[in-house]
């Protein structure tokens, strides 16, 4: 087991170019520390399976270096580089049984029927497989079909890394639940490094110690699911992450003040010179905000919708063009159709060009 | 309850398909029964001959070699054209320019008509002036399928394996591109081996369409009468006479209708039967391995 470090790493499936728009992945420096759980998270089409390719070693990246801590492993195959990957869709062998399915890697490797044997049988069980294991796995349903398909990669005890590709994309939503919490719990067990693929923010933020969202072929911010929520670093993380998204919204800043539209608002940092960025937007979370009586003093705005999703109400308001998503409790009634929006100071991140200005107290 | 009623009429609905297929198989098939069960000496005059020529025919040593011949000859194309299109289809491009220039030069064969293969294999082997048989006769070797029954078999054997190789290879690689990328990579993240890729990936995502490769290969081989009519005409003496051959000379060439109706007939059984039997067999191919599975492991 080993750190893995992603050196100055970038792809292009067209080979090397001078177009930065050919890279499917972008210049991107990053170590995956021993033993943690990550979720890679981003739309699709960002970049991030093929990231996935590039450290379990079936692609050979356009440039830079792939590290297990001080070696280089950047032109090794997949099979020396002892790591497991689990796809988006099962991979079974048809015409083998559950029992050959998990053994398989092993016996590539020329492992003994005895060595093997005991290993597999004790997998089953954690995998809840153990009735299966002499059917054929071709006639299996599709969530044990993609348990076999993670035992290949659990099976063998000394893997670096186990990367997963949207493993649960096919997976009913609440085998899904189960399938997650053993994962966690196998990977409590065996402390393996884990890097989870996913397009879904749930999933990423239950699961992973660390998250690390990729836009566009980069990687926007790497952090913990709080940061990612409190404080996203690009207004694409703020938006990509949350139900609804971050509320980003364009303003001005002078100070410590904050000027949207008419109103001007304290915030509870001060900003110094901003005129170098081009945009300046405001990003608050819709749990930030809340609605007050139209007569009260601050920014009023006029209701638009109202959805009940069940355990609360989101509410989109308009201040002239801008929508904001409000989420408002249950027992909230709103008889007029406007409102006074509140914002939590707080909670009031400021974007110049999409990056998060930090700010002074 | 709704009482359920019953209406015959439905019947005529039916009707249409039927007469379809009476003029299109049935009555076809009935004259060449009819023909099977009588005698005749010419001028319009037929006897009952009941299940002679059936009799005559199971017993004739003519019509067993005929079999044998056609049963070796089926079984010697599969054996070589079936590895071979697997072998072609796995070594062809999946990407690039490669991909249509493979794809048009393996449909070329199947494109020329059964009697122009003769006649440009006719041509080919011949030892006089064709490219083929010439040189092989100046490099010394004793080539002449006018003469040799070996050669003419090679020749008939060769000319087969050019002409249809290519439809089991198009089959092979439409299902060989079917398969996912995913599997490769799995395989490869598994360690194994190409041939594990081969035996555990490749052939079982094949299956199917290697199924219908074998069935059509079988049956057309199982018919063949154009190539080697042209090349051999049946010979030297009788070595590549082939069942739809002999079936046309003694249906043509000697008018004996009776026994070439009941040839015809036992000749029509004989692949149903045998295509059952191989499609049988091959799509429980599948099935029959699980049964001893975990112990092989």
């Amino acid at each position: 087991m080993a750190n893995i470090t992603l050196r100055e790493i970038a792809h292009s499936y067209s080979g090397p170019s001078d177009n930065p728009d050919d890279f499917a992945l972008k210049r991107l420096d990053l170590t995956w520390k021993n033993g943690n759980c990550y979720a890679l998270l981003g739309p699709s089409g960002c970049g991030k399976t093929t990231l996935l390719n590039i450290i379990s070693g079936l692609l050979v990246p356009t440039l830079g270096d792939v590290l297990f801590d001080d070696r280089v492993v950047t032109k090794l195959s997949t099979e020396q580089r002892n790591i497991a990957q689990i796809f988006q869709f099962p991979v079974i062998y048809d015409t083998m049984t559950v029992f050959q399915n998990l053994a398989f890697p092993l016996r590539n490797r020329g492992r003994t029927r005895k060595e093997i044997e005991p290993r597999v049988i004790e997998l089953a069980k954690m995998l809840g497989l153990e009735n299966d294991l002499y059917s054929k796995a071709q006639h299996l349903t599709a969530d044990a079909k993609q348990k076999i398909s993670l035992g290949r990669g659990l099976i063998r005890q000394s893997v670096n890394a186990i990367l997963f590709d949207e493993p649960l994309t096919v997976i009913d939503p609440h085998l899904k639940w189960a399938l997650r919490s053993q994962l966690k719990r196998l990977h409590k067990q065996f402390g393996f490094t884990m890097i989870y693929v996913t397009h879904d923010q749930t999933e990423a933020l239950t699961f992973a110690d660390e998250v690390v969202v990729m836009y566009e072929g980069a990687i926007v911010q790497v952090g913990t699911p709080e940061d990612l929520f409190e404080r996203p670093e690009h207004t694409f993380v703020g938006y990509f992450i949350g139900s609804p998204g971050m509320n980003i919204v364009p303003c001005r800043v002078e100070g410590n003040i904050l000027r949207l539209q008419e109103y001007d608002l304290p915030l509870d940092r001060s900003y110094g010179d901003l005129s170098r960025f081009s945009k300046i937007e405001l990003g608050i979370r819709p749990e930030y905000l809340s609605l007050a009586p139209p007569a009260a003093e601050g920014v009023r705005v006029d209701i638009v919708k109202l959805d009940d999703i069940g355990s609360h109400k989101i509410a989109r308001v308009r201040l002239d063009d801008h929508i904001f998503n409000v989420i408002v409790p249950e027992l909230t009634e709103m008889t007029a159709d406007q409102a006074t929006l509140v914002l939590d100071p707080q909670h009031i991140n400021i974007y110049g060009d999409d990056i998060r200005i930090g700010g002074e107290r | 309850m709704i009482e359920k009623q019953t209406n015959q009429k439905a019947w005529f609905m039916v009707l249409p398909v039927f007469l379809i297929v009476a003029f299109s198989a049935i009555i076809p098939l009935m004259t060449v029964v009819n023909y099977s069960v009588q005698d005749t000496f010419g001028n319009n005059v037929f006897f009952w001959a009941g299940m002679d020529w059936f009799r005559d025919l199971v017993h004739s040593e003519r019509f067993h070699d005929a079999f044998l011949r056609q049963l070796m000859f089926s079984g010697i194309i599969l054996a070589i054209e079936i590895p071979l299109g697997i072998i072609i289809a796995l070594s062809m491009p999946k990407r690039g320019w490669g991909v249509p220039v493979c794809l048009v030069t393996m449909a070329l064969p199947l494109l020329i008509p059964w009697n122009v293969v003769g006649t440009i294999w006719q041509i080919f082997a011949r030892v006089d002036i064709g490219l083929l048989g010439h040189t092989l006769a100046s490099l010394g070797f004793d080539y002449n399928y006018t003469q040799d029954p070996l050669a003419a078999w090679i020749t008939v054997i060769v000319m087969d394996v050019w002409h249809w190789t290519s439809l089991v290879v198009l089959l092979c690689y439409a299902g060989l591109c079917s398969i996912p990328d995913a599997y490769y990579q799995a395989a490869k993240i598994d360690g194994a081996s190409r041939f594990a890729v081969f035996r555990y990936i490749q052939l079982p995502k094949m299956h199917r369409v290697l199924l219908i490769a074998v069935l059509l290969r079988f049956m057309d081989s199982f018919m063949i009468y154009t190539e080697p009519f042209v090349v051999t005409g049946g010979g030297p003496g009788n070595s590549t006479t082939f069942l739809s051959i002999d079936l046309v000379k003694l249906a043509i060439g000697q008018f004996d209708l009776g026994p070439a109706a009941a040839m015809s007939l036992l000749y029509f059984l004989v692949i149903l039967l045998l295509s059952y039997v191989f499609y049988t067999v091959m799509s429980n191919v599948g099935i029959e391995s699980s049964s001893d599975g975990g112990s092989q492991s």
